[in-house]
């Protein structure tokens, strides 16, 4: 892969099966539209094991905060049906060491990064931009906003449109204009559409739609919720349809913006719905866990669904799902081209 | 390093409260040490049971009709360890492996004592193996709470040097646990290395007793895990490093052995206030 392919470089045609897989998010192109998900692949590095990082589209790495953190006590997590329950409360280096010894390994490496950050206060994410600002290697800035601002009584970020947009005013303020910059949204909100009209409006490149949603487990054993942390992020297939539905209703709301699916993605049949329902990439997260080639076996299994189709490319495919009604009657009349 | 390979189940047997599973498992023998494991998955392509599962490689060939092949044994708890205990000869299994650090084998050979409980004794088969080749003395030390719930008494015995056996109701060997024989053979048998796999509480007695006879301690423990090759952050521990500073480890690819003097047991579950990035240290 070519240095060019990390600018907003025209994007060059990457084939499998007959199918164009090349994919952006803003001004960063790539191969191909399946990342990773935060969380669910640290920095790459192990996940190289099993597969090469970087014929995916990018490694969306685990959120980082300004200082070191020891995250939650055990246990921090617990399976459910379909899907995990997790209280891991941002363990991980703090951004220096991260630039250091991640972000520098992935840039070696020549995989495409998508840096996640995370903080307590407007200010410490406006410090996290700064600190990456100078640092080679960030195709993109994913703003993790679903922590509580110890600022305002631990109010989430995430849930509530003007402390997101804060969020997201500072980060864009403090970064290369040329890097997009993404917010996660959370489910955990009344209308999800008016957090993302309220970050798009404070100047963000995409959304990344969505984070875990809030759950618990009670042991019946012990009687005592499962996780030390009591709550827990719920993720994994159980979570698809909710994120799907969010997809959905904000490419309904927002035909232009560029959107990361994410939520539970196992297949790429899976990948495909998000893809049709108005995602410009998918994460694959939990199920990394079950099968750590998973991102990479999703994205052949994309192709091949794609070619089935007829499509030539995923670019095609994209919100293809709202297509009106007249493109449907053509369809049924046999047309195999997709509009 | 490790590999995700589909094995072929070749075997189920029930062995005590246990079943052992002999699967093919090409590729993961050959780089196998005792102490790795592997992950397997539960309930196919379209199953409910998301996570994999974690288990102590018990025996490798890496030679044979079926190519390499390992046994695991698997203690039934819940609807996974049920689902591999109800597998047939044929089925298909996911597998990742060798995962994790293995145990550490003394150069010379110096006389060691093996702890297992309950079906901890897994990966303590080979090791014992290992040990012998080169020269160790070995004691082994089973115990569990009752006698079918100790695994595989007759097979370890061949390779051990003294086999002792403990049991909470006294249905076999000594009634009591194996921290109540282990001083004693510590004293007799002069061992410079514990070995010990089995729950927290037990290792973190044998990791005591392995202190005060100024022993060296290889603990494998027991977290949860959703992921098995480090990329999710759940089977966390306090585990003091080189530098003395206490960080919260993986225990799957920092693990699962660890030496039983650097681990603070007490604080399994804790953040204590002194490991790093701990929000005590936050605070300051």
């Amino acid at each position: 892969m070519s240095r060019a392919m990390f600018g907003r470089a025209a994007r060059s045609a990457v084939m499998s099966q007959g199918v164009d897989m090349s994919a952006t998010l803003g001004s960063l192109a790539m191969p191909s539209p399946v990342l990773t998900a935060s969380g669910c692949a640290a920095s790459g590095r192990e996940l190289d094991q099993f597969f090469d990082i970087t014929k995916i589209g990018a490694i969306v790495t685990k959120s980082v905060m300004l200082r070191a953190r020891s995250g939650r006590p055990t246990p921090r997590m617990c399976e459910t049906p379909s899907g995990m329950l997790n209280s891991i409360g941002l363990q991980g280096p703090g951004i220096e060491d991260f630039i250091e010894e991640d972000l520098a390994w992935l840039t070696s490496r020549g995989a495409r990064t998508v840096v996640s950050i995370a903080g307590e206060s407007v200010e410490e994410y406006g410090k996290l931009a700064q600190k990456l600002r100078p640092a080679a290697g960030v195709g993109a800035i994913e703003v993790n906003i679903s922590c509580p601002n110890v600022d305002a009584r631990n109010q989430v970020f995430a849930c509530d449109p003007e402390l997101a947009a804060n969020v997201i005013q500072t980060v864009r303020r403090q970064s290369e204009s040329q890097t997009p910059i993404f917010a996660k949204l959370s489910p955990d909100v009344t209308d999800i559409t008016e957090i993302a009209r309220s970050v798009i409006r404070a100047g963000v490149d995409g959304l990344t739609v969505i984070n875990t949603t809030l759950g618990m487990v009670i042991d019946v054993e012990t009687m005592r919720p499962a996780l030390a942390g009591v709550t827990g992020g719920l993720s994994g297939p159980a979570i698809r349809p909710i994120a799907l539905r969010c997809v959905w209703q904000i490419r309904q709301a927002f035909p232009d913006i560029p959107i990361l699916g994410v939520g539970g993605i196992r297949t790429g049949l899976d990948a495909l719905q998000f893809i049709l329902a108005g995602a410009n990439a998918v994460s694959v997260g939990t199920m990394t866990f079950n099968d750590p080639s998973a991102p990479f076996r999703v994205q052949n299994e994309l192709a091949l669904a794609l070619a089935d189709r007829g499509f030539e490319s995923v670019s095609q495919a994209i919100s293809y799902g709202h297509r009106g009604a007249d493109v449907f009657e053509l369809e049924a009349e046999g047309e195999t081209e997709p509009e | 390093m490790p590999i995700q390979v589909r094995g072929e189940v070749l075997d189920v047997r029930r062995a005590g409260s246990y079943y052992v599973l002999s699967i093919t498992a090409s590729g993961i023998p050959e780089s196998f040490r005792p102490g790795h494991f592997v992950t397997i998955g539960i309930g196919g392509e379209e199953s409910g049971l998301i996570l994999q599962r974690a288990f102590a490689i018990h025996q490798v060939q890496s030679r044979g009709v079926y190519g390499g092949t390992l046994d695991v044994v698997v203690g039934v708890h819940g609807k996974g360890s049920r689902w591999l205990s109800e597998r047939r000869r044929h089925d298909t299994l996911e597998i990742v492996g060798p995962l994790g650090k293995p145990f550490i084998l003394p150069k010379e050979g110096v006389p060691c004592v093996l702890v297992g409980g309950g079906y901890g004794s897994a990966p303590l088969f080979m090791l014992a193996e290992q040990l012998r080749e080169r020269g160790c003395r070995v004691d082994v030390v089973l115990g569990a709470s009752t006698e079918e719930k100790l695994y595989g008494v007759l097979d370890i015995k061949r390779v051990s040097s003294m086999l002792t056996i403990t049991t909470e109701d006294g249905s076999s060997g000594t009634k009591g646990r194996v921290t109540d024989v282990l001083p004693g053979i510590m004293e007799r048998s002069n061992s410079v290395v514990v070995y010990a796999c089995g729950p927290m509480g037990m290792l973190e007695a044998v990791a005591a007793i392995a202190s005060e006879y100024r022993a060296y301690s290889q603990c494998s423990v027991e977290e949860a895990m959703a992921c098995g090759i480090g990329i999710c952050m759940t089977c966390v521990l306090p585990v003091i490093g080189e530098d003395g500073l206490t960080r919260m480890v993986r225990s799957c690819v920092e693990g699962p052995i660890f030496r039983g003097d650097l681990v603070r047991w007490a604080e399994i579950g804790t953040i204590p206030a002194d490991a790093l990035g701990a929000p005590a240290l936050d605070a300051s």
